[in-house]
């Protein structure tokens, strides 16, 4: 029974928390953006797919890790701009065409992965980011190495979250991307495009969601596979109702998140002569319900969300 | 430029709409298709040639088909209602493992007749529970049944998977995931010997059928529309908006359970964990493809059904990866979109 205390308390533990953390990090932000400006984005499981794929394949055909990331980044703002036109200019159903475009991108993602890279019994790998020491820092005893000796994207999904919740709360574009998912005929009124801003978000917030996918085949292991993505994209939509669609709060969310996850991982060494792996594994999924189901009625929810504007339409 | 809903909608819109869609989806593949070198035109006829150039391809197209027209058909009356059921691929599951679980020895020494409509009831029963569950979260909590729907299909094929591994159990498997077969007795006939084409179809055919007339001519048919259309609307002229919501998941979640049922009654006659081949996911896209409407249910799936058994002869003869299939449905139900929007609005200049 102590072994099951003793978890929390190894260097291990604490270190694979950011990185399991890292790729919801992104996504949630991603996924929170895009909410922020009013638009629902469901395309998030298959956009974290197609980055993984297209940012690993990359990186297998000689580019550099950071270019890798890049090519994410711009494939996913290209499936956003994809979803924008149908959810935005065309005013479709969100829940349906972020729900097409998962579809859509996942199996796209297979597809050129198995045209690049036929069929073989070991997956071929890359060399993915290596831990980044940061001086001083991860010299301290156990904080150290659980906390300052992460992969570069790591620091890089921490250094966006702080970015947006300043450019969300203190910049003028923030407070656009704010008021058109609030309400986008008083955009309108200020002289705010809601239709360019709600396009900006959501491929911004696309970028975002393809990297944190990238995370995965680059940093924290080194080849793709289908089915690779276990719906961390989903979870990634209830961490954003659990941060109240706030920055910072995603980040506290995807740690509690990464927390528990790692620590199940580990809890089925010790118990899983006695309980079935599977339980372990369906926590994370049924935590999120949970969360959900917790925060819903508290959640501050843009007005706005999943209502498509047309100018001089109500 | 701008964009007017249109007055009126033509009626020929319900069958051009969908086919301009499919026509779209099948040229930006047939571009992916060159990319790998391939001659398009080429790989569709393999493709059409697979899924019907024999009676054994088109019993086999049917027999896919068949799971598609049930799971569809859940996903149409829900949206239809405004509720966004994605949970059809965990619903599948949960019917199909309780069908198993009462069907894996005959307690009752029931015959054919009596057997099989209680493993249908038992796996509808699962998949109604499956959704009426996140429903009345959404309309306790106001949880957004998309996402609780999506994540409760990860736990769903987590718990076949523990059920499998332990008491559900094959002894005789070798090791392999799946469970001791049901009896014979609760095995769907066959329609034509030596095919798998089973009982299935009939039964699929007969539940468009019947959510047709449900939704044409019953109260409850129209109440669910309204409820889904216009619920402030609704709720005023009086439709019962929860019970009606409640109502139409337990619909949508027993479809979706009946589909496992039926599917592993009529084909593997036993529960493992690749039973569905994505039936609940693409059962969206059939709803869709049909405009919701429960006869065009069956023409979408027999379409969907066709690119998944055509595609797997494309590739042995092409080298083409078999995702393509999944590649073609899910554009098709991109530019269905596409097509659904220019059914209601037309741009002006």
């Amino acid at each position: 029974m102590t072994d099951i205390f003793d978890i929390l308390f190894t260097v291990g533990l604490w270190s694979s928390v950011l990185r399991i953390a890292t790729p919801l990090i992104f996504g949630t932000l991603g996924a929170l953006l895009c909410e922020r400006a009013g638009v629902l984005n469901l395309g998030i499981e298959g956009i974290m797919t197609f980055g993984a794929m297209i940012g690993w394949l990359a990186v297998f055909q000689g580019a550099d890790l950071w270019v890798g990331l890049l090519v994410a980044a711009l494939a996913g703002a290209l499936f956003g701009l994809l979803h924008a036109g149908l959810t935005v200019t065309l005013g479709l159903s969100q829940h349906v065409t972020g729900l097409g475009i998962t579809l859509f991108a996942s199996s796209f993602s297979y597809y050129i992965f198995r045209i690049a890279i036929p069929a073989q019994n070991t997956p071929p790998t890359v060399e993915p980011f290596q831990p980044l020491d940061i001086p001083v820092l991860s010299d301290l005893p156990f904080v150290g190495p659980a906390l300052f000796s992460q992969t570069a994207p790591t620091y890089l999904a921490i250094g966006i979250a702080i970015f947006l919740a300043y450019f969300l709360a203190r910049t003028p574009m923030g407070l656009a991307v704010r008021i058109t998912g609030e309400n986008p005929h008083a955009a309108e009124a200020q002289g705010v495009d809601p239709i360019r801003v709600r396009y900006g978000a959501v491929m911004a917030g696309s970028a975002l969601m393809a990297v944190g996918g990238a995370f995965l085949t680059l940093s924290a292991f080194n080849s793709f596979f289908p089915t690779m993505m276990q719906g961390r994209g989903w979870i990634c939509i209830a961490l954003v109702v659990f941060s109240t669609w706030k920055p910072g709060r995603a980040i506290l969310g995807a740690l509690l998140f990464a927390l528990f996850d790692a620590y199940q991982l580990r809890l089925q060494n010790v118990l899983g002569q006695v309980v079935p792996y599977q339980i372990f594994l369906m926590m994370p999924y049924l935590l999120s319900i949970l969360a959900l189901v917790i925060m819903s009625r508290s959640a501050r929810v843009p007005q706005a969300l999943m209502q498509p504007y047309r100018k001089g339409e109500r | 430029m701008r964009i007017e809903r249109r007055q009126n909608q033509p009626k020929a819109l319900l069958i051009v709409a969908p086919m301009l869609a499919v026509l779209a989806a099948l040229s930006l593949a047939g571009i992916l298709i060159a990319l790998a070198g391939v001659p398009v035109l080429a790989a569709y006829k393999s493709l059409f040639v697979g899924a019907f150039g024999s009676k054994f391809a088109i019993t086999e197209t049917l027999t896919r088909a068949t799971p598609l027209i049930v799971t569809g058909l859940a996903a149409a009356v829900a949206f239809r209602a405004r509720i966004w059921n994605i949970g059809a691929e965990g619903q599948f599951y949960m019917g199909a493992l309780l069908a198993t679980v009462f069907g894996f020895q005959n307690f009752l020494g029931l015959p054919s007749f009596a057997l099989i409509p209680a493993l249908f009831l038992a796996g509808a029963l699962a998949g109604m529970v499956m959704l009426v569950i996140p429903l009345g979260l959404r309309l306790r909590f106001g949880v957004d049944e998309v996402v609780t729907t999506l994540l409760l299909n990860f736990v769903v094929l987590l718990f076949v998977s523990m059920m499998l591994d332990g008491p559900m159990k094959d002894p005789l498997a070798f090791g392999w995931p799946q469970s001791v077969p049901i009896v014979d007795e609760g095995l769907l006939p066959k329609i034509i010997e030596r095919t798998r084409l089973h009982l299935g179809l009939i039964i699929a055919i007969a539940a468009a059928v019947l959510i047709y007339v449900i939704n044409a001519f019953t109260v409850f048919g129209l109440e669910a529309k309204a409820a889904g259309f216009n619920p402030a609307a609704a709720k005023f002229a009086g439709v019962p908006f929860q019970m009606t919501l409640i109502k139409v998941a337990c619909l949508s979640g027993g479809l979706a359970g009946l589909a496992g049922a039926i599917e592993v009654m009529g084909v593997k006659g036993q529960l493992s964990n690749d039973l569905s081949a994505s039936f609940g996911y693409t059962g969206i896209v059939v709803a869709m493809l049909a405009s919701l409407n429960p006869i065009g249910v069956i023409f979408a799936a027999i379409f969907t059904a066709m690119m998944f058994v055509g595609a797997e002869s494309m590739s042995r003869s092409f080298g083409i990866p078999s995702f393509i299939a999944d590649v073609v449905v899910s554009l098709s139900l991109l530019t269905m979109l596409v097509a659904i929007f220019f059914s209601n609005y037309r741009i002006r200049k």
